[in-house]
């Protein structure tokens, strides 16, 4: 049979997609479990890491034991609970016109358009009292969105670490907001002001530490102003009215009604 | 053996896929940045090429002209796939970084271009040499372009500190240039340069 009649040129591209569909297949059927089970090791890795209690020969499955997952309705801040908040995914949530809202242009600093209606947020408690609350947080940063987890202290102010787990921006400038470096300056900074207003800011250049705001001041990074104002919006947007402001404010009526 | 040394290592300097042929330069600006990262898109590109060309040289007398590039192409990602999902679930952290530039060897001119110039005129094993020598070739051009935009960039080396940087309290103001991508073209310009200074039969006549 010639090379270029009709019935060889079908019967080929026929044989051809099999063998490669079946490779395909079977290779992504194969390795989805190492795969989910990476993506969780890293989910709870950043968790930990915001929370300062990943080190350097930390088991992350016995460390994380310490940490309560639970799912919180963004909106009035009370916790839910039901079959279907067991491993809720907020990234696929988000996306699902019956568990999201749209945010209006105005308030959506984030640049994220919809939002998921719950969240689930991670918790260290010593007894009753809250240690660590842990939120995650995301929103555009000058080419992708950026997600990170932000912790604080039981007090709901009092930063304990930051830990953006996926980015795509420029390596060496936008990229530094996973630096080390740039991440311990967050570390004991104030979120609020004393009336418990938004106070926390990224300026542009240097914190002068004389200065009585630099307990809500963070520097900025040099080179990155569009990545540095995608973290400050994010911030804002997530710890402010429409994000999981009621929640903070409930865990602090909480903690005086105990304390 | 004398033909399969020239098939391996000429596209190393004399016949370089991305210096000579200048192919492939779309993910040698991309990925460049950090040398980790240039090393694992090294090996998916070699293995990609080494297996696209032994796949298509093994079925070149049964390719229907009309639609050879199709062919070359569906095995070509095909064997791209698979390395991505090796990659996520062996190399987590990596496959993170280089996020779509993994997919995108299957646009990289290289792959298609050795599929098509060798593998449907020669035998299977000689075809597979080309596509390793092809897949070092291009390595050796990303591994040098790596080691210097790391350095320079951010004064690491694989991660590790070799110049302390002065954000952290050293002497070296990294050059912030070496990790956006025009940095790139200029080393491989010089890299072309000085090969052709070297092997002066690789320059072009006007």
């Amino acid at each position: 049979m010639s090379n270029d009649s009709i019935t060889k040129t079908l019967l080929v591209a026929a044989l051809l997609c099999i063998v490669c569909s079946i490779l395909v297949s079977s290779a992504a059927v194969g390795l989805k479990p190492i795969q989910e089970f990476n993506k969780q090791l890293d989910t709870k890795k950043n968790i930990l890491m915001a929370a300062g209690l990943l080190e350097a020969d930390t088991d992350i499955e016995t460390a994380f034991k310490k940490i309560n997952i639970k799912t919180v309705d963004i909106k009035t801040g009370e916790f839910v609970t039901g079959e279907q908040f067991n491993n809720f995914d907020q990234k696929k949530a988000a996306k699902d016109p019956n568990l999201s809202i749209l945010i209006p242009g105005e308030l959506d600093l984030g640049k994220i358009k919809r939002r998921s209606k719950y969240a689930s947020v991670y918790l260290v408690k010593s007894g009753q009292e809250i240690e660590t609350i842990i939120l995650p947080i995301h929103g555009k940063g000058l080419w992708s969105t950026m997600y990170a987890f932000l912790a604080l202290e039981g007090n709901t102010n009092v930063v304990k670490g930051l830990s953006f787990y996926d980015h795509g921006e420029t390596p060496g400038l936008g990229g530094e907001v996973d630096n080390p470096f740039w991440k311990k300056q967050w570390i004991g900074k104030k979120i609020f002001s004393p009336d418990w207003s938004l106070a926390i800011n990224i300026l542009k250049g240097k914190v002068n530490p004389a200065k009585a705001e630099a307990i809500h001041q963070i520097d900025g990074l040099s080179g990155a102003t569009l990545t540095t104002v995608g973290v400050n919006d994010l911030i804002k947007y997530w710890l402010g009215e429409n994000g999981f402001n009621p929640l903070l404010k409930k865990l602090r009526k909480q903690g005086e009604e105990n304390g | 053996m004398a033909k399969a040394r020239e098939v391996l290592f000429d596209p190393i300097f004399k016949n370089n896929p991305i210096a000579l042929q200048v192919l492939g330069v779309c993910s040698a600006l991309a990925v460049t940045s950090k040398l980790e990262t240039v090393i694992v898109m090294s090996i998916a590109l070699t293995f990609v090429t080494t297996f696209a060309n032994g796949a298509v040289s093994l079925i070149r007398n049964h390719i229907p002209n009309a639609i050879r590039i199709i062919v070359q192409m569906t095995i070509i990602a095909s064997l791209v796939i698979i390395v991505d999902q090796v990659l996520k679930a062996y190399a987590f952290q990596i496959s993170k970084q280089l996020s779509v530039f993994v997919g995108l060897i299957i646009t990289n001119c290289i792959v298609m271009g050795r599929t098509e110039a060798y593998a449907m005129k020669n035998g299977v094993f000689s075809s597979m040499l080309d596509g390793i020598g092809n897949g070092l070739g291009y390595s050796f051009i990303l591994i040098t372009v790596g080691v210097i935009r790391e350095l320079l960039g951010s004064g690491k080396l694989l991660g590790y500190n070799i110049f302390h940087v002065a954000t952290e309290g050293g002497w070296y103001i990294p050059n912030g240039l070496m990790l956006l991508a025009p940095s790139a073209f200029f080393i491989i310009g010089l890299i072309i340069w000085a090969l052709r200074t070297w092997k002066t039969d690789q320059v072009e006549e006007d």
